[in-house]
């Protein structure tokens, strides 16, 4: 059944978490809403990201903004996604004299966070996750989680779908349509038969992550994303339930969590050009391998079972912060309005733990667009099976 | 370092009016040690055919969607090195799982395997063999279980498309859903075992196989789906005819 007649639409380009949670949400608040994918769901950013459901422990000293976001997003999801969650908790550990000078910092913006730290001893640390290091000097407890990143988009779609939006993955935007100052929708190139479609819509979502930048560009318009890529290296065997994070100053390879039958060893932090060709400086990998064997030692030596690389869309200038780790993780939603460009908004920045906050912040920047007065519900209302997805 | 030159063949699906099914041969660049096969398909989209549509999400065997025959055999390619299947000369053929409805070229469409185990209410998580309990911030619906974990099966299909079986016969349920029933009635979390036995008690269930264990040989993650067959047969020659159909 298609939209009636009068019902506000809504084109959103990117099937990432931000894009599936902002379809999510417009289609809860009774937009059509309409996505494309170039891809298969999550085959950008969002599918090959670490896979840590955030507790904001991690940014608590130096991005208590970002913390407070991880914490309050964390319960939320805890509650709609819990068939896409493994919520065993986190542990960060102190390994050196700047882990155990960061105690203090620690425990306090965590307890301004929120975000609740329980001290452990070593022995009750390394009983928790025998596989540690026999050097903890400190150690907390968080309520860290990990999530399947592609399973979690496909809730959020499913869900989504159930509520009438409609999905294409393999869907290419070539162009924007543009009339005067205006987005009025999108010229999508089928990967499957080559065929092109115009949608049109009244508002388009730029939910492209990394490659924000060039889909904003087809409106003539700028948007601060610095892809900023990131190895993470999977080592089969499973040595951990929890989330192991170092206690000090995020880091490179600093985290080592479980997932299915490996634990994953990330990351790393530089800034790329093209977010479709990353190549992976082989000194990382090593990197990875020597950081993630401080926590974990039994991973050192193993071979990696898989290698991979993803660009996070930060907020900010190319050259503003060439390391990356200084730009905050928070997200921001920009209505290009403000460029002079009707009808079209980018949302960037963020993480996948606080993809539902982002989708909540966008899609009521595009209702206030379109008129619609309808709350957010995305809070409360459970996410369906991701494999209702494939039925839809 | 891309130290080599690939020459991929790769199954491509029939474009409308453009040209038939058949295979292409793409040749890529690669850096023989280091590239994962998954790597290489996709450089093949990046930098010379952008047409080409292939699945891939995590690229670490968790998502399980990237799946494809290499040389014939299933394969996760993600956490195929190439190195493993190429001798550094020959063309490396890719192509689409079997026994699964194609969608494009290597892409297929895990929905009706997805809807049975749905239909079986598979769970997702399982509970992990140590008490791993999150203490400072419990999980809100305590039914979720004391500790969990992923499943090991990523729902991939390789068992299905190697499954000899299942390519004679659409009605089979298949290794994929009959080792998720095993993994329900062997972690039980209601009364409703007998309903999964049932189901798998039929012509197209558990009997059907033919203990090839083609399955059992390609799963990238270790789930032995023609051993949980065999488990389940075990168990339903042992049932007593009084708990027989009873949670029909």
């Amino acid at each position: 059944m298609g939209p009636l007649r009068g019902t506000p639409t809504a084109l959103v380009i990117g099937a990432g978490s931000t894009g599936a949670a902002t379809a999510h949400d417009l289609a809860l608040r009774g937009v059509a809403v309409t996505l494309v994918e170039r891809g298969e769901m999550a085959s950008g950013t969002t599918g090959r990201n670490h896979g840590l459901l955030h507790s904001g422990a991690r940014y608590a000293v130096k991005d208590p903004e970002s913390a407070a976001e991880c914490i309050a997003e964390r319960d939320i999801l805890a509650r709609i996604a819990t068939e896409v969650l493994e919520l065993n908790g986190g542990v960060f550990i102190a390994v050196d004299e700047a882990g155990l000078a960061y105690r203090e910092p620690f425990r306090e913006a965590c307890a301004r966070a929120g975000i609740p730290a329980r001290e452990l001893s070593s022995a009750e640390a390394r009983d928790l996750e025998p596989a540690l290091s026999d050097r903890v000097l400190a150690a907390y407890e968080v309520p860290d989680g990990v999530f399947d990143p592609l399973h979690l988009c496909l809730a959020f779609l499913a869900t989504a779908t159930a509520n009438g939006a409609s999905t294409s993955s393999y869907a290419e935007v070539e162009d924007l349509i543009v009339r005067g100052n205006a987005v009025e929708g999108a010229i999508v190139r089928d990967r499957r038969t080559g065929d092109r479609q115009r949608i049109e819509a009244d508002v388009v979502v730029n939910a492209t992550g990394p490659w924000a930048g060039e889909i904003a560009a087809l409106a003539g318009v700028d948007v601060p994303v610095v892809p900023t890529a990131g190895v993470m290296v999977a080592v089969a065997g499973r040595s951990v339930d929890r989330v192991i994070n170092r206690l000090d100053r995020p880091s490179d390879g600093d985290i080592v969590l479980p997932q299915r039958q490996t634990v994953v060893i990330g990351t790393s932090s530089w800034s790329v050009e093209d977010p479709d060709r990353i190549a992976i400086p082989p000194e990382h990998v090593s990197l990875m391998f020597e950081r993630g064997g401080e926590l974990v030692p039994s991973v050192r030596g193993r071979a990696p079972r898989g290698v991979f690389a993803a660009a996070r869309p930060l907020i900010g200038r190319p050259g503003e912060a060439s390391a990356g780790r200084e730009l905050s993780r928070t997200f921001e939603c920009f209505d290009h309005a403000a460029d002079g460009i009707d009808g079209f908004v980018t949302i960037s920045g963020g993480k996948t733990t606080t993809a539902r906050a982002m989708a909540e912040a966008t899609a009521d920047v595009v209702c206030g667009k379109l008129g619609v007065t309808n709350p957010c519900r995305t809070r409360d209302v459970p996410l369906r099976s991701y494999r209702d997805y494939f039925d839809a | 370092m891309r130290d080599a030159r690939l020459r991929l063949r790769v199954w491509r699906t029939a474009r409308p009016g453009r040209r038939a099914a058949a295979f292409a041969e793409v040749v890529v660049a690669v850096d023989r040690s280091a590239d994962s096969v998954l790597d290489v398909i996709e450089r093949a989209w990046a930098d010379v055919d952008p047409t080409l549509v292939f699945r891939h999400a995590c690229h670490h065997a968790s998502c399980g969607t990237c799946a494809v025959r290499v040389n014939g055999r299933e394969r996760l390619p993600c956490v195929t090195n190439l190195s493993e299947v190429w001798d550094g000369r020959s063309r490396l053929t890719i192509e689409p799982l079997r026994n699964v409805p194609v969608v494009a070229d290597l892409a297929v469409d895990p929905g009706p395997q997805l809807a049975r185990l749905a239909e079986l209410r598979f769970p997702y998580v399982r509970t992990v063999e140590a008490d791993v309990r999150c203490a400072i911030r419990p999980v809100p619906d305590d039914d979720v279980g004391a500790a969990e974990r992923f499943e090991d099966c990523l729902e991939c299909l390789a068992c299905v498309s190697a499954c000899p079986v299942a390519s004679g016969s659409p009605e089979y349920l298949g290794p994929a859903v009959l080792a998720a029933a095993q993994r329900i009635v062997e972690e039980p979390r209601d009364d409703d075992v007998g309903h999964v036995l049932d189901l798998v008690d039929t012509d197209h269930g558990v009997w059907q196989c033919r203990s090839i264990l083609a399955c059992s040989a390609v799963c990238p993650s270790g789930v032995d789906p023609g051993g949980r067959i065999m488990d389940l047969r075990r168990r339903l020659l042992s049932r007593t005819p009084a708990s027989a159909g009873a949670g029909a």
